[in-house]
């Protein structure tokens, strides 16, 4: 059993309250899941050239402000750098083919979580709680947010495994399920180049989706292959730059329900974490279709 | 607070359901409201005595599960395997309904107004299930007594591996399951619609469903059909 949630907000005005609005749904959902939990948040989108790189250290203490002058001074440009604890988001004009190399050499315990132009992503170990509290999550500001409480079935409980998955730029999976066949999907992959970090399912299907888009699909053209592809129980929860997409199997084993108002979409495992958004009552709320592609563009 | 009322967001829910457990009708067979529930699951579990409950939101899984004579009205919708197990009694879904209603109940009567999710009286074993809506794929799997009435459309595989339970249907059947089949109506089965309808508050005709029943082709091994039904 895991717990997913997620919010678009289409009221601009209310994207200074995501993570006011988001992170009690993800607490809502921690009997769901008790293990790790995470947040991808979508912000405003840098400049054209700029990336950036959500960066986790673990139980290592890390002077961020010394990894940002070696930043500056070994890759030339002065990253921006907002750090809480054993976290931090570095920005900068920096290419991620320079700067992922540039950090796994030079710090290799520093896990690299995320990279785009838009995506913040946190995740860790402990309840929704305990995370939503040790990143301050409630003050994040977006367009929309993927989230996840995870109780673990089929891999070990570490960071990594936690939830959301993310792989290319600017794209996270997060998954309420099980896949019957990841090894499959990872022997196709991995002949291409694609490497993996976890023995996760989920990773299996974030990559897989990832590279369908490099080779040409756009979401909807990845998801259906996906469909072709991907097999087990699932209710998926996608973020890009500009959208969400969810989708259940052809057997909707796994639970979902949106929410939509005209300020913001909603969509949860379950109806509780959505009881406390602000007009839920007047909302449309509706049950996925299985096999059924539903996507929200900011 | 009125003693017969219960708000789900200052008082717990374990001492909702003791209060509905522990010899309710003492009240004098008052009306038990239950405020702001909120998607909470198992509320009005396992009651067994004929009271009267109206939950004023949205439930969560599992609610008026295992129901024994008492009437649960839900004035919203109901997540998965509202009414599982019911006994007897009566349960009423104004919304919408999850996955698995009425899953294996023995008893009863479960109207549901709006639409039913996937393997809505899934194994169902002598309930009586009335939907206003449509219901989900793999309805009314290996059911084995009872009666389905489906005032809109059903998914695939509908009826699949059915015993004894009968399904009468209104709109388009998107297709039949392994050994179910359509059968013609009878005045008996004519009555039974007409019967069902008017328990759930419906005022469709019963001329206008069909029956869908089991061929029992799957009661006995057949070695020669190579696993194909």
């Amino acid at each position: 059993m895991c717990g997913i949630v997620g919010l678009l907000i289409k009221n601009p005005e209310l994207r200074d309250s995501l993570g006011e609005l988001v992170v009690p749904m993800l607490m809502g959902m921690g009997e769901r899941g008790p293990d790790s939990a995470g947040l991808a948040v979508f912000t405003e989108t840098l400049p054209d050239g700029y990336r950036k790189y959500s960066l986790y250290s673990g139980g290592k203490a890390v002077d961020w402000e010394a990894i940002a002058a070696a930043f500056h001074t070994e890759l030339g440009s002065q990253p921006d750098v907002r750090f809480q604890g054993n976290h931090a988001v570095f920005s900068a004009d920096q290419p991620p083919d320079q700067v992922k190399p540039w950090f796994r050499s030079r710090y290799p315990h520093l896990h690299l979580l995320s990279t785009g132009q838009t995506i913040d992503l946190y995740k860790d170990t402990g309840s929704p709680v305990q995370v939503a509290e040790r990143y301050q999550l409630r003050s994040l500001k977006g367009s929309h947010a993927v989230g996840h409480t995870r109780m673990a079935t089929e891999s070990a409980v570490t960071p990594a495994h936690a939830h959301p998955f993310t792989a290319g730029e600017d794209f996270c999976l997060v998954h309420n399920g099980s896949l019957s066949n990841p090894y499959m999907i990872r022997r196709q992959l991995e002949p291409l180049g694609i490497q993996f970090e976890t023995d996760n399912d989920t990773e299996a299907a974030c990559r897989f989706l990832e590279w369908r888009m490099r080779e040409g699909d756009d979401l909807e053209q990845a998801i259906q292959n996906g469909f072709a592809e991907l097999d087990g129980f699932y209710t998926f929860l996608m973020g890009t730059a500009d959208k969400l997409a969810l989708v259940r199997d052809a057997f909707a084993c796994k639970p979902a329900i949106v929410a939509e108002t005209e300020d913001y979409v909603a969509i949860s495992s379950e109806f509780r974490s959505l009881a406390h958004l602000p007009n839920v009552k007047q909302a449309h709320l509706y049950e996925p279709a299985p096999e059924e592609m539903y996507v929200w563009t900011v | 607070m009125d003693g017969l009322t219960f708000d789900l967001a200052q008082t717990s829910l374990r001492e909702v359901n003791q209060f509905l457990h522990q010899d309710p009708l003492r009240h004098g067979g008052q009306t038990v409201q239950i405020l702001n529930p909120d998607g909470a699951h198992s509320i009005a579990v396992g009651i067994d005595a004929p009271i009267q409950v109206e939950i004023q939101g949205h439930a969560g899984y599992y609610a008026a599960g295992m129901n024994q004579l008492a009437t649960v009205t839900i004035h919203g919708n109901a997540g998965p395997s509202v009414a599982e197990n019911m006994m007897s009694g009566r349960v009423h879904v104004k919304g919408f309904a999850s996955v698995s209603a009425g899953a294996s109940a023995h008893g009863g009567l479960l109207v549901i107004d709006g639409d039913a999710g996937l393997r809505c009286g899934i194994s169902l074993k002598g309930g009586d299930i009335v939907v206003g809506g449509s219901v989900g794929s793999f309805s009314a799997f290996m059911a084995q007594a009872g009666r389905i009435v489906v005032c809109g459309n059903a998914g695939d595989a509908l009826g699949d591996s059915l015993y004894e339970a009968v399904i009468y249907i209104r709109g388009k059947i998107k297709s039949l399951g392994a050994d179910a089949q359509i059968e013609p109506m009878t005045e008996a089965d004519y009555a039974s619609v007409e019967e069902l309808l008017v328990k759930a508050n419906f005022t469709y005709n019963p001329k206008e469903f069909q029956r869908v029943a089991s061929a029992k082709q799957l009661y006995h091994w057949n070695a020669d059909a190579n696993q194909e039904y």
